[in-house]
């Protein structure tokens, strides 16, 4: 019954992305008030329904109900509730109901929190989503029903994909995907912003924040989905440059690029049309990773489905919504005019700098992507993209770009002088270089590529610093009054400090793991010891304990410092006999300093194990810098001037800026 | 310098970065394509001799040794119609296992061995690598393509 339920609010959902996506559009269009303003009332009737739906499947998960294909697909009786319920987005249909289920959530607040704006752009802009939305439940109505039977029921169900079975499960894929269709809503924006005519500060200043939230979401996604990867596969790597991986960094390049081509629309009114071809390229992508993820193109963990008629409908989806899209831009776009003119040297062109230098790398990482796909498509041989291209071509598009990264917030809007500059910039030069060379030196080994990163991590977190230091002195306080002037500064402008600063402890980690890891594969018999740099590994045996659902070998490696104990690591193998599947679950002692990662290969003869051991160095600089990002971003987001309602201060500012332009 | 001429030489070097860019990323990539054979075509000689491939097929029932180092294992892996010896160091992946598909990335040594630095096998235990399937596919057809002109002999 639960089930049925649940079909029939899906299908009802669609009736109202039906009436919220169609009526409305026509009814601005005719003028027809009353027929437009139904766009409201039929978003919010679609987003209870839709909720109603993923209540319906998360419950059958919950009680097992293995009559219900998908749950006997995904989940099994002895599976700890928590997975059971996370099971939900453990497959394909189940995932697509969380991004229809997301991009109701995003619609609903979009409803509730956007009011100000021209009536005819208000309800264009939520019929943009219900069209989005309509898409995307045809999609799962016709091809990928998570609801359906399975007559008669299974006796117990096939169980989760056991690498699957981690908390990160519960947390990566809704995280990711509120970053994902968020996005749709700054195509939400650009879309009905091009209808209406209306590309204005205005408009760049409602869209930025929604542009902001879901770039946090994005950042936390995918950061969750590398830690998971590092400590789940149990191989000790961080980052693939797998296609599904490149998936979800391309919107996020080119959503970067966006949040900082929005600064400058909201700011100086330039960049309008650049701006709303970022804002449709970053949903594009966003599209594009479903696309690839889903249809079964790649495969990989991630990719659940290999059913052509769903790759052709998604296929043909994409070429609707980005194609249209793009069309209406051509028509647009060139009524939108440039806005205001700036100098060679100043903060606009350097900006526009860095968004080109983000959109290149998308690009690159785009053409590594797709491009075996197309040769596969065109039967012309399987090839494979190596990771050395990524790392190569990324670090050396990132370069000059981490490089302006410094100089852009110390520039002038609409003309610097490149003298002032150098001369604001000289110390975190000097201190740069000395890093560049100093931190390879006590790491024990300086080569170039450590010694550049290093030079590059420390010149955003030390020009970073100059300008927070150079904004305490413009407002010329004396030191005693120190707090008050800190309090004066906006919180966006900490917000990109802490950003910047996240940017520059993340290059840091990547560098130095990248430079100084050490892997070794031993065969340990036991209580022999391996020493690698200081450390002594001593392996104690491995002992059979029994988990909720699998059965595990569990080592026991003891690392001693200088004759002491510092810790114990107890890498496990597991069996798990419903899938009759083999896991490697790593045990890692992670620290600031640096992260001992043991895993447990194989039983060998006599007791003996093959074990691996990593050093790594500084990694876990890598996350804290991705979350010092999305910290920036919420900072910025709570800045004075977007709190709701705040009329006063949104006038306050725009005369602030009128007097500062 | 006046202004006009300033933002023309600025455009000529941005062009110019771009054009560099260019040809960086292309050689990149270029020199980074990994191309895939299955046992049959390097049975024929067909693969680079060499500079990094990939391989794929099944791992040959049987064929799994380990070497007295306890690290070193030999594999054979075969698309039906030939197979081919591979050797790897290091922990092979939870889910390799004889007689089930597998792809692995490697070169071949002086020896003429083919020596993998990378193995897969990939999460799911039924989950067949597609280019392991296609060779599988390919070779199956090959068979049955000499078996009819045998036939019709």
């Amino acid at each position: 019954m639960i089930p049925e339920i649940g079909q029939f609010s899906l299908i009802l959902a669609f009736c109202f992305a039906l009436i919220q996506g169609i009526f409305p559009l026509v009814g601005v269009w005719k003028g027809q008030y009353n027929l437009a303003n139904t766009v409201v009332p039929a978003a919010r009737a679609q987003f209870i329904f839709i909720i109603i739906a993923f209540l319906c499947l998360d419950y059958s998960f919950y009680v097992n109900d293995f009559s219900v294909l998908y749950v006997a697909s995904n989940s099994n009786s002895q599976l700890p509730v928590m997975y059971r319920l996370a099971a939900l987005w453990g497959g394909h249909e189940g995932s697509m109901l969380l991004w229809v289920t997301i991009l109701s959530v995003w619609t609903m607040a979009v409803t509730m929190f956007v009011k100000n704006l021209p009536e005819s752009f208000r309800i264009r802009l939520i019929a943009v989503m219900g069209l989005i939305s309509i898409g995307f439940l045809a999609f799962i109505l016709f091809t990928s029903n998570p609801f359906e039977r399975l007559i008669p029921a299974a006796m117990d169900g096939r169980d989760l994909n056991p690498l699957l079975q981690d908390p990160g499960m519960v947390f990566h894929p809704p995280v990711l995907y509120m970053g994902y269709v968020g996005f749709s809503v700054a195509f939400a924006f650009a879309i009905a912003a091009l209808m209406d005519g209306r590309l204005d500060i205005t408009w760049a200043r409602w869209t930025r924040p929604w542009t902001t939230v879901a770039w946090v979401f994005l950042t936390l996604g995918i950061a969750f989905g590398s830690k998971w990867a590092y400590y789940e596969l149990g191989w000790g790597g961080w980052w693939f440059w797998d296609a599904v991986e490149n998936a979800s960094f391309m919107p996020w390049l080119v959503g970067t690029a966006l949040i900082h081509s929005l600064a400058v629309t909201e700011k100086r009114d330039a960049f309008k049309v650049w701006t709303v071809l970022l804002s449709i390229c970053a949903f594009s992508l966003s599209l594009l990773g479903t696309f690839l993820v889903r249809s079964g193109v790649l495969t990989s963990v991630h990719a659940f489905a290999t059913d052509p008629s769903r790759g052709l409908f998604i296929l043909l989806f994409l070429v609707v919504v980005i194609g249209g899209a793009l069309l209406l831009f051509a028509l647009r776009a060139p009524n939108v005019g440039l806005g205001e003119r700036f100098g060679v040297v100043s903060r606009e062109s350097l900006l526009l700098a860095n968004n080109v230098v983000l959109a290149a790398a998308a690009g690159a990482v785009m053409l590594g992507t797709l491009y075996p796909l197309l040769m596969d498509a065109l039967g012309a041989g399987k090839i494979s993209v190596g990771p050395p291209y990524f790392d190569a071509v990324f670090v050396a598009i990132m370069v000059p770009g981490i490089f302006l990264l410094g100089l852009g917030p110390l520039a002038k809007w609409k003309k610097a002088s490149l003298p002032d500059i150098g001369v604001r910039i000289r110390v975190a030069a000097i201190v740069s270089l000395l890093s560049a060379v100093l931190i390879p030196f006590i790491m024990g080994k300086i080569t170039a590529m450590v010694a550049m990163g290093v030079f590059m991590g420390i010149w955003v977190i030390s020009t970073t610093w100059v300008l927070l230091l150079n904004r305490i002195k413009t407002r010329g306080l004396a030191a005693s009054h120190i707090l008050g002037t800190l309090k004066a500064i906006p919180l966006a402008f900490y917000g990109m400090l802490v950003a910047h600063l996240g940017v520059g402890v993340f290059i840091l980690g990547v560098t130095l793991v990248k430079g100084y890891e050490t892997e070794q594969d031993l065969r340990m018999e036991l209580h022999d010891t391996a020493t690698i740099q200081n450390l002594v590994f001593r392996f104690d045996g491995a002992t059979e304990i029994a988990g909720p659902n699998y059965i595990s070998s569990q080592g026991t490696v003891v690392v001693l410092q200088n004759g002491k104990e510092i810790t114990t690591l107890k890498p496990e193998k597991r069996y798990y006999p419903v899938q009759g599947s083999v896991m490697t679950e790593a045990d890692i002692k992670p620290g600031v300093i640096r992260d001992l990662y043991v895993s447990l290969g194989e039983q060998l003869e006599n007791g003996a194990w093959s074990v691996r051991i990593y050093i790594k160095p500084f990694v876990q600089w890598i996350w804290a810098g991705c979350i010092l990002m999305a910290i920036g971003g919420v900072l910025a987001l709570s800045d004075r001037r977007y709190r709701i309602g705040n009329k006063k201060v949104l006038a306050e500012t725009e005369d602030l800026q009128r007097v500062v332009a | 310098m006046k202004a006009r001429h300033k933002r023309l030489a600025i455009i000529a070097a941005g062009l110019a970065l771009i054009i560099v860019a260019t040809i960086l990323v292309t050689n990149a990539f270029r020199s980074n394509l990994v191309f895939f054979f299955s046992p049959t075509q390097v049975a024929n000689g067909e693969a680079p001799k060499s500079g990094n491939f990939r391989i794929g097929g099944l791992v040959e029932q049987g064929s799994l040794k380990r070497l007295p180092d306890g690290l070193r294992v030999q594999f054979k892996v075969t698309d039906t119609a030939k197979s081919m010896l591979v050797e790897y160091k290091g922990i092979l992946p939870d889910l390799f296992k004889e007689g089930k598909g597998v792809v692995a990335e490697g070169a071949f040594n002086q020896e003429g061995l083919f020596v993998a630095t990378q193995v897969l096998a990939k999460h799911d235990e039924n989950y067949m690598p597609p280019e392991a399937a296609e060779a599988l596919a390919k070779a199956q057809a090959n068979k049955t393509g000499t078996l009819s002109m045998e036939n019709s002999k």
